[in-house]
């Protein structure tokens, strides 16, 4: 069986406007009260008066351990919603997603890092979210701090950071407990030249222990050096799947 | 581990609208297996959510010390402040109402002291339970997590707060030598406010989340809740109205904690009554978090 399946995902996202958000305004459609319909190309009103925006449409792939899959396309393109829905934040409004194994995510600039909590406690807090123990828990930080080499920095609460080392905090923190599967969004790409070459030697090791990994970016150099397969993205569907090389040339052409 | 050119999409074999959700399986592990749930998957699946809730109960534990802690960093006192104003406001409210209701310091202060730290407990969390969802938007779209551990980490918050408050209690019932009567009832007490608190907490918090209006009620609700209910006046005042106390939801739940620390009985009456609203709250929050839990996300 695939590491990863999606078959048929559609996801729509509920606007809800001042007007249209309050209780008074679902009350009153509820008594009988009518609403005028509204422009808009994505924008689709359905019989119940919502207005949702159409993310994700059909979207049906799947992946095999050892891939590392990119997700490329424009913005508002649906990248970082199909990152999310594949973590299992969104959960399908119509089609299935299937994820064998533990996920580790990478998709919010702070990771869900408590910025005035210090580097050492956002790390024991990690490995309280994933149940793991006292010794196990040591063993994280050390792999950790050594990873992000912040120092005495670990010590002090995560908003002194700069971005480059939060990053590394937060990368080394999501890969240290191996997950299964990497899902990342682009930001992680803000560690300078010495940190993209650590990164990369620990997402190789990572990617070796037969995990597959999704990531999405908006630069084709990354793309080219981090991915065997690239998904194209346009408008909430896929435009083009295929081997990094083949789809990077047809995304460059336009 | 190279590149596999083509996509291979796979026979849809399940249809779309099949109940589905987070297994556990034996040898592979966790698998994500997510699609539009029927309303008994729904309910599954919000079954799940309180269930992996509680097991990651150590890190809700220490997302609510660490809150608590953060609150008060710098401090010196730290969360002992919110011993003292309750003290302050226990003191206050005590000599002038003792006076005002024409009863001894004696018989007023201990139940004063106690109604008043349960009663800020309880407006707390269900002030904050609107809320609790959508001030933890950024955890929820970072990765995912059952609902309930947000709960339980604000309820935790609470408890501890409750913790320190009742420092104050214990001083009051020791200086007016109240004796306590059957303790053993706290602990079915305890064990409904902790489930009814977790019910408000899902079932407010998932409301506060698709309508941005219910902080304010809730509030509002919550001010005249506050002098309906008998927290600063005993529930004798009313008289033979006193019956129907037993609607107001807060009044029994009140009452079964304070009556046995106070050496009282609350009667059957008024834990039938206890019982009754916590199973109401309990029917009406599991078909909203059954119903919506999968929304929350979309909605933050």
């Amino acid at each position: 069986m695939s590491r990863i399946l999606v078959d048929r995902l559609s996801i729509d996202f509920p606007v809800y406007h001042a007007d249209n958000r309050t209780l008074k305004r679902s009350m009153a459609a509820a008594v009988g009260g009518r609403t005028q319909k509204r422009a808009g190309s994505a924008l689709i009103e359905d019989d119940r008066h919502r207005v949702t925006v159409s993310v994700l449409r059909d979207i049906g792939f799947s992946m095999q351990d050892g891939e590392r899959l990119g997700l490329i396309g424009g913005n508002g393109a649906g990248k970082t919603t199909l990152l999310r829905a594949l973590a299992g934040i969104y959960e399908p409004v119509s089609g299935r997603v299937r994820v064998e194994g533990t996920i580790g995510t990478l998709l919010d600039t702070q990771l869900g890092m408590n910025m005035e909590l210090t580097g050492v406690e956002n790390v024991r807090l990690r490995c309280l979210f994933h149940g793991l123990g006292r010794r196990a828990s040591r063993e994280v930080l050390e792999d950790v701090s050594q990873f992000a080499g912040l120092g005495d920095f670990m010590a002090m609460p995560v908003k002194t950071y700069s971005a480059g080392m939060l990053v590394r905090l937060a990368f080394g923190l999501a890969t240290a407990i191996t997950p299964d599967v990497l899902i990342m969004d682009e930001w992680f790409m803000a560690g300078d030249i010495t940190f993209l070459a650590k990164a990369e030697k620990r997402l190789e090791a990572l990617v070796a222990r037969s995990d597959a990994m999704v990531m999405s970016s908006h630069q084709p150099e990354i793309m080219r050096q981090w991915c065997t397969r690239l998904i194209w993205l346009d408008n909430g569907r896929i435009r083009m799947d295929g081997s990094t090389g083949e789809v990077l040339d047809a995304y460059l052409a336009g | 581990m190279k590149a596999t050119s083509d996509a291979e999409i796979p026979d849809a074999g399940a249809s779309g609208a099949q109940a589905r959700s987070v297994t556990t399986s034996g040898s592979g592990g966790a698998v994500l297996d997510l699609a539009p749930l029927s309303f008994a998957g729904g309910l599954r699946a919000a079954g799940r959510d309180v269930r992996d809730g509680l097991r990651l109960l150590p890190l809700a534990f220490a997302l609510g010390w660490l809150d608590i802690r953060m609150r008060y960093r710098g401090s010196m006192l730290g969360p002992f402040w919110l011993t003292i104003s309750t003290a302050v406001m226990v003191a206050a409210l005590g000599f002038l109402y003792a006076t005002l209701f024409h009863m001894t310091l004696r018989d007023y202060l201990p139940f004063l002291s106690l109604s008043l730290v349960l009663w800020s407990f309880l407006s707390t969390v269900i002030s904050e339970s609107a809320g609790v969802f959508v001030q933890e938007s950024r955890l929820i779209q970072a990765s995912r997590m059952p609902f309930s551990v947000y709960a339980c980490r604000a309820l935790i918050r609470n408890a501890l707060i409750l913790l320190h408050n009742a420092a104050v209690v214990v001083v009051v019932l020791l200086i007016f030598r109240v004796v306590p009567g059957d303790l053993w009832l706290l602990v079915p007490a305890t064990a409904l406010w902790i489930v009814d608190c977790m019910a408000i907490m899902l079932c407010l918090g998932l409301l506060g989340a698709r309508f941005r209006d219910i902080p304010p009620i809730v509030a509002s609700l919550i001010q005249v809740f506050f002098f309906i209910t008998p927290i600063i006046w005993r529930p004798e005042l009313v008289g033979p109205m006193r019956r129907w106390l037993l609607l107001d939801p807060f009044y029994p739940l009140l009452s079964i904690m304070r009556t046995p620390l106070l050496g009282e009985s609350a009667g059957l009456m008024v834990w039938g009554a206890a019982l009754a609203h916590s199973a109401l709250l309990l029917i009406c929050a599991s078909l909203v978090f059954a119903r919506f839990r999968a929304r929350i996300a979309y909605w933050i």
